[in-house]
């Protein structure tokens, strides 16, 4: 199949082989699992158990609300021990709604509920289940993929993208999964076929992991619809609108859905939650993830329960070889900086790095020198350098028309920049401040709202005030005359 | 006599010519104050130092006081503050008078009533001799239910960020 040149992009050092050829294990049950409302984007879950109250594994702890939202399953059967906030797994540390469970060891299932023949029943019933089953995009988006199925509705689809380019460095749970769960990946990539109704579907995966591809093409010979196409390793071939674009040479537009050139794109994790969700009726309560990087003392690749601790996975790896210089949830082109340990694992978290200074070559920032690298990093075919011009002067509205919108934050920029400037850091406190002022923009509207509400009722209790009195006095001087 | 009248008739002429101007050529005040009064709140806080949005609006209108001085509108008012006159504005002058909002210690209120009939966005419920509560949402933090409790039980407090409103700060690179 022909493929198609996305501009831009960068080529980091792989860093894969440390833990490619771990084989994926599972982790000890830790004491207790954490488990927040919110790992998904859109509405948090509430949770629907109370406190010391059993749970069985599997059981539904907290629903969704909402159009766009997730709920969330009990990882292991036992007691819910605490309701409350607790740190999230976030750059803050800020605290969020956490239910907390102590696992009594029996990891006992609720009745699953299969379904027998998937492929002969409707398939918005797929969906449906996929929705019940909490699951969300697995590459990091988080975004719930029930939703994305129901794309069909409003779309006219043609193809199902699966996207196990996996482009990060140092990450191989996408790989290992691939090699390890090929028939159950397969099939779950062809339900969701099915309940897109799309003509074809495309394997797209990067040609550093070339025992993946043998293994899914092996598996994909039996469907015709099936292709599996290798595609160049080059960072970010995993973010979903370059990804299409390489395999059709059709650009999505600025801040539309792929869905509107017809195709929508899943990732292989996904795939297999989905298979899991449908076949054996098992919602998703665990994932693969990477625990990787030069300061970790062993490599794994682990499927971990939702909510288990960070600190339990580093202890299970063996802990530190050296004091990390900075610890990493995701990738490390776009992961987040991990202030504490003992925050959860949750349904987006693909890895966990511990880099050394080595390795993150972290250096004071330099002036600008205007040698436009990062114009020709950026996959998006912006200006960074104008962008976070504009962002230091505070200047939104230029970096907004600048294209501070269509940016991906995928750190490409920052990736080649000689100088060091932190460019992505720039992006999201610029786009973090736009939020912020509509947010205040809005307050603002709601409160002339308010005090033109609070005039008018003055007025009127004035009003009724008035004629109450004019009553009286009409009554009075009736009664004298 | 010829003098007396003339100068009466020039009075008088002269008189209603001004009289009629001031009537057809009125100008309501400053028009840039009524612009900036329509950017402002118009919550009447008094966080400013001025008795309320419109004298705080003259006084950015004749250049007496700065833009950065509305306390509950935050950098969003600034903007198209400076937007309208045409200043240029150092934002980071801002982040010492952050957005605040009551509260309410229930052990002490005694549900008078009169700190809800102070606020002037509506914000505070509660009955006669009932306990009274701030709705965060709708609460400017202008402090005015502060000053009227008997019982000294309500407080301004800052608001924290929370997940959904926290962002990353902006670089400080002393560099570039």
């Amino acid at each position: 199949m022909k493929l198609f040149n996305i501009r831009g992009g960068v080529h980091p050092q792989e860093r894969k082989d440390r833990s490619a050829h771990c084989p994926i294990e599972h982790v000890p049950m830790p004491e207790k699992l954490r488990i927040p409302v919110q790992q998904h984007i859109g509405n948090p879950a509430i949770p629907t158990v109370h406190v010391g109250e059993k749970v069985l594994k599997g059981q539904l702890i907290a629903h969704g609300q909402g159009m766009i939202s997730a709920p969330i399953h009990a990882p292991t059967s036992g007691t819910i021990s605490k309701i409350g906030n607790y740190h999230a797994p976030h750059p803050s540390g800020l605290p969020v709604l956490t239910i907390t469970l102590k696992p009594d060891g029996k990891d006992e299932w609720i009745d699953l509920q299969p379904i027998e023949n998937p492929f002969e029943i409707e398939p918005s019933a797929i969906s449906a289940k996929v929705a019940a089953a909490g699951i969300v995009g697995m590459g990091g988006a988080t975004f719930p993929s029930a939703v994305k199925l129901n794309l069909r509705n409003r779309y006219r689809l043609e193809t199902l993208v699966i996207n196990g380019a996996e482009c990060e460095p140092y990450l191989t749970c996408d790989d290992r999964l691939m090699q390890e769960y090929t028939a159950q990946v397969l099939d779950g990539i062809r339900l969701m076929g099915y309940a897109l109704g799309v003509k074809n579907i495309i394997i797209a995966i990067e040609n550093n992991k070339p025992k993946a591809q043998q293994y899914l093409k092996l598996e994909a010979e039996k469907f015709n619809n099936i292709k599996v196409i290798g595609v160049p390793t080059r960072y970010p071939m995993g973010s979903e609108k370059h990804l299409v674009q390489t395999l059709t040479g059709l650009e999505t537009p600025a801040r539309a859905l792929t869905a509107d050139i017809g195709v929508v794109v899943h990732n292989v994790a996904t795939a297999f939650a989905v298979h899991e969700a449908v076949r054996d009726g098992k919602p998703l309560i665990s994932r693969i993830v990477t625990i990787s990087g030069g300061a970790m003392r062993t490599a794994k690749n682990l499927r971990v329960l939702i909510g288990t601790p960070i600190q339990h996975l580093i202890d299970f790896c063996g802990g530190f070889d050296s004091e990390p210089d900075r610890l990493l949830l995701g990738g490390p082109m776009m992961g987040q900086i991990l202030p504490i340990t003992k925050v959860p694992i949750v349904k987006g978290s693909n890895g966990v790095l511990a880099l050394t200074r080595a390795e993150t070559q972290s250096t004071a920032a330099l002036a600008c020198i205007r040698c436009a690298r990062c114009v020709n990093a950026c996959p998006c075919g912006l200006l960074p350098l104008e962008m976070a011009a504009f962002t230091r002067a505070d200047d939104l509205d230029g970096a907004t028309k600048a294209g501070l919108l269509d940016c991906i934050l995928c750190g490409s920029c920052a990736y080649v920049c000689p100088s060091h400037i932190p460019l992505v850091q720039y992006f999201q406190y610029a786009r973090g401040e736009l939020v912020d002022r509509q947010r205040q923009q809005y307050q603002q509207d709601e409160t002339k709202r308010l005090i033109a509400q609070r005039a008018e009722r003055l007025e009127r209790e004035a009003q009724a005030k008035r004629e109450r009195l004019a009553k009286q006095k009409a009554a009075r001087s009736e009664a004298t005359s | 006599m010829f003098a007396v009248l003339s100068l009466t008739l020039m009075g008088l002429a002269l008189g209603a010519l001004l009289g009629i101007a001031a009537r057809y050529l009125a100008v309501d005040g400053n028009p840039l104050q009524a612009e900036i009064n329509e950017i402002l709140p118009g919550s009447q806080c008094g966080q400013c130092g001025f008795p309320g949005c419109n004298p705080a609006a003259e006084a950015i209108a004749n250049g007496s006081a700065p833009i950065t001085i509305c306390i509950p509108g935050g950098k969003a008012i600034v903007e198209k503050l400076a937007a309208k006159l045409g200043v240029t504005i150092d934002l980071s002058a801002l982040s010492d008078n952050t957005p605040k909002f009551a509260f309410i210690n229930e052990a002490l209120c005694i549900g008078c009533q009169r700190c809800f009939k102070r606020c002037p966005t509506d914000a505070i419920m509660g009955g006669p001799k009932q306990l009274h509560t701030v709705i965060t949402d709708a609460c400017t933090g202008c402090g005015k239910c502060v000053d009227t409790c008997p019982t000294e039980c309500i407080r301004l407090r800052e608001i924290k960020p929370t997940l959904q409103t926290w962002h990353w700060h902006k670089p400080n690179e002393a560099m570039v």
